[in-house]
């Protein structure tokens, strides 16, 4: 024992002093003292008159304070520093969450009053006040939005094609570019691009379902293209190799091994693209108008969208107004569930048939 | 990536043997590159029939413009109502953007980490329509009590300066929305960088004693810069676009106002088409398409902008 002690001072000193350097808070300190910080928020707000946004604010300030003067105090500067950077970015994670809750809370509770058999059989002609539908709508938006896919996904597949299998040089680089820029044209100029096309032809005042097809395409061409150029990166070299090494020529390559490789990744990129351009409102608003009636023939005449016909009955609902703005509520949240329905359906295409690449 | 950085001299590897090109890969070849090439003209085809159908509001007098004094007259305050609400969505979006993409990359749990992105990346998907219906359902009601505070406490800024909006349909009412909708796509970019710095500096300065905010400051933050930049820029392209959300949220009655909590605002070009073309004929019609025309060449050049500060970056980072 004694011959132990004389050498552990000598020892023990330096390590001591190191801990010292790195006291720490208890691990349910910090918690608690947040926890402290938040009731003396939230009474503070109960004595200035209480309201559930105030409250929370105070309570997230002052237990963040609580937790900075705390760590300040036992573990120096630093570290208290990394814990109040801890707590604002969880609090800006937080706050992001409260318009997607709140959205998806208010489509929700107003949308639900009229999702009703009614809603998807009838559509509005003839309808005022009570009653109607969206069967125009949802047909009308079907169709565009499937021909706006004919169009899109061979364009898109085959530009995405020549920029990962053929592309080289000035070429290659100028369309990687433009489809970036493209990325970002505002749907309205999509929109304005389709009606001056075909105002040239037909004349001011056309209106067409086809009209709104080109427009959607030109947002959802570049869309496509740069998913699907990602996914067929990502097949493997040594697959087209081995095709070349055997004498198959390079189309046959692409065809029979590069895309079958890849189909759950453009199967996904086709359903992310449809859901990116099934919502735009703008440039069908302006191409394709509105009708009560249902008319599926894209080649004539103005046709009834989903996005359109939810903007048409909340801003010029008529009298009674009520029951104009529960149908628009009730498009609104059936085109959230068919985004979302289509974003859930690509992560499980993407999930269950990607290909086993043993990497 | 492999985008830019090519050399250019090096010698195509040979694709089928010996000189014959068999006529399948040739038509497949062709076809690849018309599909290119058409994108090309499609946006040539954009400006071009942009241009021909603005043309006539640009030749016409400018007495017969709506408004009476020209085009510039009429776009002008437009062009700032644009800028106005994207600016105030960029000065929202981007903090809170590059928090979150910390968050999801460093400080939440790992195995919670790609779920949250995923219900961050949700926020993108949402049609900007139903923004709308939120903003002036929600969002706008909510932010009343606030817009009456500050016209009565800082009233003696200009932007406070009141009257407070009843309804909150206002200019800043409009960028928080506008920041909503953009926070998805700055954050999506942000996290994808911030991700990729070298795992290399991040452990060495975490080694060297750093903790976890020194580390993120010194090696995660100066490397995920030009990545914030350019995804700064790019929910400015989407906030500039943006249409309906803004026609159905802001209460606009034209003019030039910095005032963001009144009921009377500028307002935007996309949300002006929108609200003006469906009742327009004859000139009115090509005075929009002209508008349209000028927010296609400023997303345009903010676009290529951001688009040039991103591929810099992917240059130098080595890691492709």
């Amino acid at each position: 024992m004694t011959a132990t002690r004389s050498v552990e001072p000598a020892t023990a000193a330096p390590r001591s002093g190191l801990v010292e350097q790195h006291r720490r808070l208890p691990r349910l300190a910090l918690p608690g003292l947040f926890v402290l910080g938040a009731v003396v928020g939230v009474a503070f707000s109960a004595l200035t008159g209480f309201s559930v946004v105030l409250a929370v604010i105070y309570a997230v300030v002052l237990g963040t304070l609580a937790v900075y003067v705390a760590s300040r105090a036992v573990e120096g500067s630093r570290k208290a520093l990394d814990r109040l950077v801890t707590c604002v970015v969880t609090t800006a994670f937080a706050v992001a969450m409260v318009p997607l809750v709140s959205l998806v809370w208010t489509v929700l509770s107003r949308g639900l009053k009229r999702l009703d058999g009614e809603f998807f059989n009838s559509s509005m002609l003839g309808i005022v006040g009570q009653g109607g539908g969206a069967y125009h709508a949802i047909f009308g938006t079907l169709v565009i939005t499937a021909i706006t896919t004919v169009v899109s996904v061979p364009i898109g597949l085959l530009t995405a094609i020549y920029l990962v299998e053929y592309g080289n040089g000035r070429l290659k680089r100028w369309i990687t570019f433009l489809v970036d820029v493209m990325t970002g044209i505002p749907s309205i100029v999509a929109g304005l691009f389709a009606f001056a096309l075909f105002a040239l032809f037909f004349g001011p005042g056309v209106r067409l379902g086809i009209m709104g097809s080109i427009a959607l395409s030109v947002l959802m061409i570049p869309v496509m293209v740069r998913s699907s150029e990602e996914v067929l990166k990502l097949v493997p070299n040594e697959l087209r190799e081995a095709a070349y090494a055997l004498g198959v020529p390079k189309w046959r390559t692409i065809l029979k091994v590069v895309l079958p490789t890849a189909i759950a990744g453009l199967a996904t990129a086709v359903t992310l693209a449809v859901a990116r351009v099934v919502g735009e409102t703008a440039p069908l608003l302006i191409t394709v108008g509105i009708i009560n009636g249902t008319n599926l023939d894209p080649f004539s005449g103005r046709m009834a969208t989903l996005p359109v016909f939810a903007y048409y009955q909340l801003t010029q609902p008529g009298f009674p107004p009520e029951y104009a703005i529960d149908r628009a509520w009730t498009a609104a949240l059936l085109l959230i569930i068919l985004v979302m329905a289509l974003n859930v359906v690509a992560r499980l295409i993407s999930r269950f048939f990607a290909p086993k690449t043993g990497r | 990536m492999t985008t830019t950085s090519a050399p250019p001299e090096t010698p195509r590897p040979p694709e089928a043997p010996g000189p014959k090109r068999r006529i399948g890969d040739r038509v497949f070849a062709g076809t690849t590159t018309g599909a290119g090439v058409l994108i090309l003209l499609v946006l040539a085809g954009v400006a071009i029939f942009l241009i021909s159908e603005a043309w006539p509001a640009v030749t016409a007098p400018s007495g017969d413009i709506a408004g009476g004094d020209g085009l510039g007259a009429y776009i002008a305050p437009l062009i700032f109502g644009t800028l106005l609400a994207a600016v105030i969505a960029l000065l929202i979006a981007t903090p809170l953007a590059v928090a979150i993409a910390l968050y999801i990359t460093y400080y939440a749990p790992r195995r919670l980490a790609a779920g949250m992105g995923y219900v961050i990346d949700l926020l993108a998907a949402i049609p900007s329509i139903v923004y709308g219906f939120w903003g002036i359902a929600a969002l706008a009601p909510a932010l009343v009590p606030f817009y009456e505070w500050a016209a009565d406490h800082l009233g003696f800024i200009p932007l406070f300066a009141g009257p407070a909006s009843a309804t909150g349909r206002t200019m800043l009412t409009a960028g928080i929305m506008l920041a909503v909708m953009i926070l998805p796509i700055i954050s999506a970019i942000s996290r994808e960088v911030f991700s990729q710095a070298p795992a290399l500096h991040r452990e060495a300065a975490l080694a060297l004693g750093a903790t976890r905010w020194e580390m993120i400051k010194m090696a995660v933050l100066p490397y995920g810069k030009s990545g914030v930049i350019g995804g700064a820029m790019l929910g400015l392209g989407r906030a500039l676009g943006e249409t309906l959300a803004i026609a159905i949220v802001l209460s606009a009655s034209g003019g030039i106002s910095f005032n963001l909590i009144s009921s009377t605002n500028p307002s935007t070009i996309a949300a002006n088409i929108a609200l003006k073309f469906p009742e327009s004929t004859g000139l009115d019609v090509n005075t929009l398409i002209a508008s349209g025309l000028a927010l296609f060449v400023i997303t345009l050049g903010v676009n290529m902008i951001a688009r040039w500060i991103i591929n810099r970056r992917a240059d130098f980072s080595g890691a492709n």
